[in-house]
């Protein structure tokens, strides 16, 4: 397991109203899954995906990422947290637009405190496996989107990550691009990464092995793609058929 | 040096607003090196004009009471004695004393004449043999003293070219015979200062200071003819050069010591009532009579400092200013640095090197900018300016210490942004 939560809340302030964005969430994900996560706006999903890659922290429950509680970390441990486990991906790429590419894939190296020395060649290495040995010293504008995206994603494997956190990796991007950026994914996936994914289309979630859906807060419904092409009976009938075939994955639906 | 590479581009990029930014921090420092320039210009004319050209000259004095003794003048002092070669040899025993020479002065009443011309209120001096050598005499014409003039009692003289000009226009006066005191002595050579050090003057006051004596001219005779000019082996004078121009006003005290534990009757107390003993030496203090006009000229710049130091604040307001837009505009950046592993110590530290950096370099060309206007106010007012390069270092590192002062709550503030509400802000 490289992620489990369970029971957490998150309740933001607004005034003296306590506004409840997440209500008792339980999930877990095993290491190399795939996982979807949708919902509607205001379900709360960015809230999720944020306490997920340690950039916010639970008002209760328990996070426990890679076997470690991290719910009472320093502001620093988090930092540390971010820089090693979590690779982020963003829907508007947040690349620095000043720098060049490979200086955008250098910054997590350099939080991590490897020397200038040693980062180039790393960068470089990175930049050639998302298939952009030959824009290492363009800078953001003269990339196109999918191009961007595809360094924001060498920026978020630099440092060897646990997990890949994305948050809406296609939504900035043309369908040929989308495609191009959700085969990436899929090379991650099968090398061995953990990838968690926000998303709001089917079409990209078919690409996880697992969705999760929220709803105002709370897990409505979990299970893996091929049910969600189905609709009630037809899933009744599979779930059926899953546990009279002994299917491993039904046990994913009790957590 | 991450950092530093940074703040460079972020400065370069907004070329504009950066330079508008420094504008307070670069009038504030030119105007203090601009000040500082023209006191340091001031203060070492002031030396200069009271110490000369560095030639390290003090002149060791007998004072009767509060006044320089001049021989022929009709007073006398009793119980000095005579500079003879032993007493000569303690001077130049003296650390700091690296030449000396004892003379006498004396006033010529009557006037030195040369058939029907005459030099009136002129110094005659009695020197011996390195006086000329000490005090920075070379001769133009003629010769100097010889052994032979000395022991027999010859009746020579040279004299300066002010002296010369006075009694013979144009003509040369080696050889010829000038009368003084009812005695006749031969000219044998012309002397003139070695490195005449023209004092730069303002007014009438500082003429008087620099200038005062001497406008007559000066004669020189062999310091063996004193009886028979005055009567009496009168009391001596010394000029010593100090080894160097640190150790003038110790020379010249030490000697002076020396000189005043040999007169008969001599306290170091201030003589009272009814103490017969009014002689004593006394060295010439050039370094603190320096001292003392500078610390005059001194006194009212340092408040123009303190108020060119306002504008530095000033600066400082607008550099905090622009910092904190600056913040904002890149609350993004701020946000996905943090999300990527960024400590608040790394975001801190950018934000301060960009407002050291941006103040560092107002504070050069602050330094470029006030040593052209200390040139400027030089030209038109005719003060003289010196460069101080500790100013120039002071104001610099004062300027990068205004950035980390200013720059401090915006890049607290950069540092301690929530990384959720960053990475949203549109």
């Amino acid at each position: 397991m490289i992620l489990e939560m369970s029971n957490i809340y998150k309740t933001y302030l607004q005034g003296n109203m306590e506004v409840p964005v997440l209500k008792d969430i339980n999930f877990s994900v095993e290491e190399g899954e795939y996982v979807a996560i949708m919902g509607p706006s205001g379900s709360g999903k960015s809230t999720l995906m944020n306490i997920i890659g340690c950039l916010d922290q639970a008002t209760s429950g328990t996070y426990i990422l890679d076997g470690k509680a991290i719910e009472n970390y320093s502001d620093k441990e988090l930092a540390k947290v971010r820089n090693e486990y979590i690779g982020f991906v963003f829907q508007t790429f947040n690349l620095l637009p000043k720098q060049s590419a490979l200086d955008n894939v250098a910054l997590p190296l350099q939080y991590a405190g490897v020397p200038r020395r040693y980062r180039k060649e790393r960068c470089i290495e990175a930049l050639s496996l998302v298939g952009l040995e030959d824009r290492v010293n363009f800078k953001p504008t003269q990339l196109s989107g999918g191009q961007k995206q595809r360094v924001a994603i060498a920026r978020a494997m630099i440092n060897k990550p646990k997990i890949l956190l994305a948050d809406e990796p296609t939504g900035a991007l043309d369908s040929k691009s989308g495609v191009q950026v959700m085969e990436l994914f899929s090379e991650l996936h099968k090398q061995g990464i953990t990838i968690i994914m926000i998303t709001h289309s089917d079409e990209i979630a078919s690409y996880a092995d697992r969705v999760i859906k929220i709803v105002d807060g709370q897990i409505l419904d979990e299970h893996n793609h091929i049910a969600s092409q189905y609709d009630d009976i037809e899933r009744e009938k599979y779930e059926t058929d899953a546990q009279d075939y002994g299917d491993s994955d039904a046990s994913d639906k009790e957590v | 040096m991450e950092n530093l590479r940074l703040s460079f581009q972020g400065i370069w990029s907004h070329k504009l607003r950066s330079f508008l930014t420094m504008l307070g921090i670069i009038i504030g420092i030119a105007a203090i090196i601009a000040i500082v320039s023209t006191i340091k210009g001031t203060n070492e004319q002031i030396k200069d004009n009271l110490i000369g050209a560095g030639d390290n000259v003090v002149h060791v004095q007998i004072y009767d009471g509060d006044w320089t003794y001049t021989s022929g003048n009709g007073s006398s002092l009793s119980g000095v004695p005579m500079i003879d070669d032993e007493l000569m040899t303690l001077i130049l025993d003296i650390d700091e004393v690296a030449k000396a020479s004892a003379y006498r002065t004396g006033y010529v009443m009557e006037g030195v004449y040369y058939q029907k011309n005459s030099a009136q209120g002129g110094t005659i001096y009695g020197i011996d043999d390195n006086y000329f050598d000490v005090e920075g005499y070379s001769l133009v014409s003629g010769r100097s003293f010889t052994e032979d003039d000395r022991s027999n009692n010859k009746k020579m003289i040279i004299m300066d070219e002010t002296a010369a000009e006075t009694l013979f226009n144009n003509e040369n006066p080696v050889g010829k015979s000038v009368e003084i005191n009812k005695e006749v002595f031969t000219v044998v050579g012309v002397v003139s200062e070695t490195d005449k050090f023209e004092p730069v003057v303002k007014d009438i006051n500082e003429w008087y200071t620099y200038y005062g004596q001497d406008s007559q001219g000066k004669f020189f005779v062999p310091d063996n003819m004193w009886p028979m000019l005055y009567g009496f082996d009168e009391p001596y004078n010394v000029v010593l050069k100090a080894t160097r121009t640190e150790d003038m006003t110790d020379a010249g005290k030490k000697t002076a010591e020396l000189l005043n534990s040999r007169i008969v009757g001599y306290s170091a107390e201030p003589s009272q009532e009814g103490t017969t003993q009014n002689a004593k030496y006394k060295g010439e203090d050039l370094m603190q009579k320096t001292k003392e006009l500078q610390d005059l000229s001194n006194a009212t710049s340092k408040q123009l400092i303190w108020i060119a130091g306002i504008s530095l604040i000033v600066g400082g307001i607008g550099v905090m200013n622009i910092m904190l837009v600056s913040v904002t505009e890149r609350t993004r950046e701020i946000g996905l640095k943090k999300a990527l592993g960024a400590r608040k110590k790394v975001i801190l530290g950018q934000f301060l090197t960009e407002a050291a950096v941006l103040t560092s370099l107002g504070g050069i060309l602050g330094v470029g900018a006030g040593i052209g206007l200390a040139y400027i106010v030089s030209d038109v007012a005719s003060v003289p300016v010196a460069i101080s390069g500790s100013a120039i270092a002071i104001s610099v590192v004062f300027s990068m210490v205004i950035g980390i002062i200013f720059g401090f709550i915006p890049s607290v503030k950069a540092a301690n942004l929530n990384p959720i509400d960053a990475l949203r802000y549109e």
